[in-house]
């Protein structure tokens, strides 16, 4: 089942509807066979998460997602008692009666039925298995450290348990929009790479794969549109004024929305009534609905 | 080739390429070598791809690593360079041309503030820093050392343990065993704290040259303090000093700014820092106190400069605004940019004194 060179990882992941560039599988594939951790950066919708999502189906694998936020700390990611069951089970030792031993009430409180495995530990446990820590530069320094910890050896102690170790060590696949700068020792443990938005024609062929029902000539135009705005294209005035612009999810949804409005092609009234899934601040959809008559020209 | 030669040959490359400063530390080298061991090191394409993803740890870092890759292995399949970062540092100094009257500060830091008499601060408090003698303004930048900041806070989704507030099932479970289980001491606990990040915008174009320098001691002043933050010079273009002013001793770290800083005293369009600063580093503001400190003199336009503050007032948790201008008799704001900010602007403060300063340091301390 392991896939043995970048390009049959590349057509794995096709297969789930992820089209990657030679480097990107290159990466890819590395990451699984070093059994390093693959860290993505770049713009945000340039499909970072969605490269885990894709690796753990094309791999036919779980995926253990761990979203970081500001101020997340080891018992959200890792494992946490449930201490309302856990009071719950010593009120019955004590109801039945049981001359138990102190020692022996305490060792079966930390009984695995108690335990809550948290995205980390639940990855190490089902592994093989893909964890994504999503948006790495949300959570602080000592969950960094933490996490290196974790990624260094695939192993969590708990002090009242044992030890958790991967039989295989899972694929981690770490997101980062670069809002701080991620300590030197962790990027050291990874693999790094960087996610650009797509050109037209991988772009083009990605809409046709993730919505076949979109029509092609509809598919080329919108693409086309969305790399204006974007500002990848030449002479783009009105994409480099925006404050968002669009990922490739907001293509697709476009793409979707416009086929559900019946377009085949692309038109002025239809792009201005479907506006709001492509750009999602008022200012930008003013700016869009402005220059839309010279984008579609 | 043999294999001997093959791993040589990677092995200058990382060298080449530490050389050009990318940080090809020894481990990085043997990931490197890992993965070309399992590429095949025959095919260039997976040798690129191999080398940029273990050697390399930022957009940077990709760009070094193109141009030395090439010049060892020749041109190969070129890949796509992410943009360009904000973290390029032109080699340019431009620091002495208006440095000097902040007074150089290598080895003048004799204590002779101290002696200062009372009444004397009292009235330096008041005066406008453009106006002082260098004298003066070094004492000044000593006061400024001397100020205690105090970093605003904010909840955070951590609990401490506190006298009252939500029950902690683990402590007073933990308590509860002690005892074999007889319920004892309930423990609570309350959300924590954690300083808040204050974010500063320093305008140092032509118009506020008088005040960048002391508003820059300031701001080093500020962050050193608390640990917690980000500062920023707002010119022809927008440029990332947190590092640079990350020196305790604020005389170097000042010199370091002014190298970091391409773009002293030249022209501004704030409008359009704005903006790069919120496509860049809009997680920065988020939430945080953002400081902008500038007269707002901006030419042409200032739609976008109206946009942005509106999006960074959204964004942020407080936006002060500080113009040098404002604390002076006979003031009002009636400069274009001025009055295109202020709608969005959540504490509108002076700051050409010491005494401004001070009541800065207090807004944020409140913020």
């Amino acid at each position: 089942m392991e896939p043995n060179s970048p390009g049959v990882i590349a057509e794995r992941l096709a297969s789930t509807g992820y089209l990657a560039d030679p480097e990107l599988a290159t990466v890819t594939f590395l990451a699984v066979k070093m059994q390093r951790p693959l860290l993505l950066e770049g713009e945000p919708g340039t499909g970072k998460t969605a490269l885990a999502e894709a690796i753990a189906e094309a791999l036919d694998l779980p995926m253990v997602r761990l979203q970081c936020y500001e101020g997340i700390d080891s018992t959200q990611a890792l494992y946490d008692w449930d201490f309302a069951r856990q009071i719950l089970h010593l009120r019955a030792l004590e109801a039945a009666g049981t001359d138990a031993e102190v020692e022996e009430a305490e060792k079966s409180l930390y009984d695995e039925r108690f335990l809550l495995a948290r995205p980390v530990l639940a990855a190490l446990r089902r592994s093989p298995s893909v964890l994504l820590v999503d948006e790495i530069d949300r959570a602080d320094d000592e969950f960094e450290a933490f996490l290196l910890e974790v990624l260094s050896t695939y192993r969590v102690t708990i002090p009242e348990f044992g030890t958790v170790a991967a039989a295989v060590p899972p694929i981690v696949v770490l997101t980062s929009n670069r809002t701080r700068e991620l300590h030197d020792a962790l990027k050291r443990r990874c693999l790094y790479h960087w996610i650009d938005h797509p050109g037209l024609d991988r772009e083009v062929e990605i809409v046709r794969r993730r919505a076949p029902e979109v029509s092609e000539t509809l598919a080329r135009q919108v693409v086309t549109v969305v790399q204006q705005l974007r500002g990848t294209d030449s002479g783009a005035g009105a994409a480099s004024a925006l404050l968002k612009a669009p990922g490739v999810a907001e293509t697709l949804d476009w793409a979707r929305a416009l086929h559900h409005l019946g377009a085949l092609e692309l038109d002025l009234e239809s792009a201005a009534a479907t506006l709001g899934a492509l750009v999602k601040h008022r200012e930008d959809g003013d700016r869009v609905r402005a220059a839309l008559d010279r984008l579609l020209a | 080739m043999n294999d001997h030669d093959g791993t040589e040959i990677l092995l200058g490359f990382t060298r080449a390429l530490r050389a050009a400063g990318v940080a090809a530390t020894q481990d990085r080298a043997h990931g490197f070598l890992q993965a070309t061991a399992i590429l095949g090191a025959a095919d260039a394409a997976a040798t690129y791809a191999a080398g940029r993803a273990t050697l390399c740890a930022g957009p940077d870092d990709l760009r070094r690593y193109d141009q030395v890759f090439e010049a060892w292995f020749g041109s190969t399949a070129r890949m796509p360079v992410p943009p360009v970062s904000l973290r390029t540092v032109s080699a340019v100094s431009t620091l002495p041309e208006t440095e000097p009257q902040a007074g150089d500060g290598a080895g003048e830091e004799d204590g002779d503030v101290v002696r200062a008499q009372a009444s004397d601060i009292e009235t330096l408090r008041h005066r406008d820093v453009a106006d002082l003698s260098s004298a003066e303004q070094e004492r000044v930048a000593g006061l400024i050392a001397r100020l205690r900041p105090q970093t605003p806070r904010r909840p955070t989704p951590r609990q401490d343990a506190w006298r009252r507030g939500r029950v902690d099932a683990h402590r007073t479970l933990r308590a509860s065993l002690r005892h074999l289980g007889e319920p004892a001491e309930i423990h609570y606990r309350r959300r924590g704290e954690r300083p808040r990040r204050v974010v500063w915008l320093i305008d140092v174009s032509g118009s506020m040259s008088d005040y960048a320098d002391v508003l820059l001691r300031v701001a080093h002043r500020v962050s050193t303090a608390g640990g917690h933050g980000a500062v920023f010079t707002l010119g022809t273009r927008l440029t990332d000093i947190t590092r640079a002013l990350r020196h305790r001793d604020p005389d170097r770290a000042l010199v370091a700014a002014g190298e970091a800083v391409p773009d002293w005293s030249g022209g501004t369009r704030l409008g359009d820092n704005l903006q790069a600063f919120l496509r860049r580093h809009l997680g920065l503001a988020r939430g945080a106190v953002v400081v902008v400190a500038s007269d707002g003199w901006e030419r042409g336009d200032t739609t976008l400069l109206e946009e942005q503050t509106a999006r960074l007032h959204r964004l942020a948790h407080r936006v002060v605004w500080l113009n040098p201008h404002r604390g002076k008799v006979g003031y009002e704001p009636l400069q274009r940019g001025i009055v295109a900010v202020l709608p969005h602007v959540d504490d509108f403060v002076a700051g050409h004194s010491l005494a401004t300063y001070e009541d800065l340091v207090e807004v944020i301390a409140r913020a």
